[in-house]
């Protein structure tokens, strides 16, 4: 996912930092692999709950949701750190996120409905939740594909474009959670907690994502570091 | 994940269960899950006590109830759910929204003594202890499922008495057409309860024929034993026919009304959890299908049933009714 402004001054680096970035590559596919860790524990330890498909089934969601905010979260992390060498594992991440969406929607497929075709679509139609969380995992398919270096070039400009649409990826996949929890954004009230702690995330985020606030924060950094 | 079915040659004689209760009253010992392990050595094995056998009625002051569960299954053949998973898969967001957290934050949750106001519309209001509740109506077992509105279910052998008895014991007034239903409100012992998106105290509410129906119990044991905290305890409702977020649990407050009472989840979202909140594969709630559940220890879904299989007994209750309008 190197952005092609970008890639000059990440190709060149001096060579003692190599080791470091190999700790971070580790580093950043330890986050990713940490929820199928964690999957594996619970089940080892039989705490799967007395409903194992239906947690596996959100454990996955969860896991997909907190790596697409994490995702979105390295652009601003960059911003205010300078830590330029971040970005290209934006891409893993997002994989990352994509892997747990795929896994999400075949414990939803497969494990929850046995395959019946006939009822997830109708699902699928009726539920504005499943058809947001559909939505979304239609985008991080598109991502996904098109994340490698041949359509970035081949996509040039517009595939920079394409990849902003990971942010509405993120509102659908806020929304999806939102509308799947017993409670109301309408009165407020119910199990919303969550939802709109990552709602508040996710506009955070695209706060520090605004052309503005980040030539602001990289001109105030800059005059920090003076 | 199967529920163990207790072969009847492994249910423990009254005689032989009442000696052993005098027995262990001599010994003043609270080795109840000893006694129980005989019978469920699975149950047994496991030593937090949220996951250990139940806390059979010998341990507590109170008079003795069916020792065990005398069923294995309900009417529909289908087996109970075993009481690790009735006991640590929870729906109780007084405590946590995370069922499986409820019977870890609840374990300490006193449930004895534990009163309930009983008042309103009556012409003897009065507080009673659920001991002293016991003690006149003799709890039974009811083998019922319960369908939770998040698709889900449960076949759960009960103890407890027809409300009925209850009602008819205060005198309703001609007035009364409703019954109110309040939970407790105890936020220090209940953290749930500090979450701010909800008006607590959780509240319900049936309508005066639903409450009178023999169906509909108060609850005050489970598989034989006494109501854990996290399923409810003290005293709760139980009224298989509906969502289970209609059976409201630790009750301290029943009012009998004029005017159909407010209720939790129809106060949180009005369009999506009506009064009546009765089993109907053909309304959906509005964000989930409703047309299938999972009973819990099983794989596949299932086809949901009428009024939860009631349909027979309670059917005539709703007669010229618009369910999708009263959902």
């Amino acid at each position: 996912m190197n952005l092609p402004s970008r890639a000059d001054n990440s190709i060149i680096q001096p060579r003692r930092l190599t080791n470091r970035r190999k700790l971070l590559s580790i580093g950043i596919h330890a986050i990713g692999l940490l929820p199928l860790l964690q999957l594996t524990v619970l089940w080892v330890r039989d705490s799967l709950t007395a409903n194992p498909i239906q947690f596996i089934e959100q454990f996955f969601g969860r896991a997909a949701l907190n790596l697409l905010m994490a995702v979105l979260a390295v652009s601003p992390l960059v911003t205010l750190s300078g830590w330029n060498a971040l970005i290209p594992h934006r891409r893993t991440l997002g994989l990352y996120s994509f892997f747990y969406f795929v896994l999400h929607f075949l414990t939803f497929a497969v494990l929850d409905y046995g395959l019946n075709w006939g009822e997830i679509l109708r699902l699928s139609a009726e539920k504005p939740f499943i058809i947001f969380g559909s939505l979304a995992g239609l985008i991080l398919l598109v991502l996904a594909l098109t994340s490698f270096e041949y359509w970035m070039k081949r996509l040039k400009q517009n595939w920079r474009r394409l990849h902003k649409a990971v942010y509405l990826a993120g509102a659908l996949a806020v929304l999806h959670y939102a509308l799947a929890l017993k409670g109301s954004l309408a009165t407020l009230s119910g199990d919303i907690s969550r939802p709109l702690a990552m709602g508040a995330l996710l506009t955070l985020l695209l706060i520090l994502r605004l052309p503005a606030v980040r030539r602001r924060i990289i001109f105030l950094r800059h005059q920090i570091k003076k | 994940m199967k529920p163990d079915p207790i072969p009847s040659s492994e249910i423990t004689p009254k005689d032989l269960y009442l000696s052993r209760r005098e027995f262990l009253k001599t010994l003043g010992l609270l080795a109840g899950g000893a006694v129980l392990a005989a019978c469920a050595p699975k149950l047994a094995e496991t030593q937090s006590a949220a996951t250990a056998a139940p806390r059979p009625a010998t341990a507590s002051p109170r008079p003795a109830v069916t020792p065990f569960s005398r069923a294995t299954a309900d009417e529909l053949g289908d087996p109970l759910n075993s009481y690790k998973d009735i006991t640590n898969y929870n729906n109780y967001y007084e405590f946590t929204t995370d069922k499986q957290g409820v019977a870890v934050l609840a374990r300490d949750f006193p449930t004895s003594p534990w009163d309930v106001q009983v008042h309103g519309l009556v012409h003897r209001p009065r507080t009673f202890s659920v001991d002293e509740l016991i003690r006149k109506f003799q709890p039974e077992e009811r083998v019922y499922r319960l369908r939770c509105v998040e698709a889900w279910s449960m076949v759960i052998p009960w103890l407890g008495f027809p409300l009925r008895k209850l009602l008819k014991e205060v005198e309703p007034a001609g007035s009364a057409r409703y019954v109110r239903f309040e939970a407790v409100y105890q936020p220090e012992k209940m953290p749930g309860q500090k979450v701010p998106f909800y008006p607590w105290p959780y509240q319900e509410g049936l309508r005066l024929d639903e409450a009178m129906h023999d169906l509909t119990i108060l609850a005050t044991g489970l598989y034989g034993g006494e109501l854990p905290p996290q399923n409810g305890g003290g005293i709760r409702l139980v009224v298989p026919w509906k969502y289970g977020f209609k059976s409201i649990k630790a009750i301290i407050k029943i009012e009998l009304t004029a005017e159909q009472p407010a209720t939790l989840w129809s106060t949180v979202a009005p369009d999506e959890y009506g009064f009546y909140a009765n089993v109907n594969p053909r309304v959906d709630h509005p964000r989930w299908s409703q047309r299938t559940e999972r009973r819990i220890g099983e794989f596949g879904r299932r086809d949901t049933l009428m009024f939860n299989g009631y349909a027979e007994q309670v059917a005539q209750l709703y007669n010229g009714m618009d369910l999708r309008l009263y959902y």
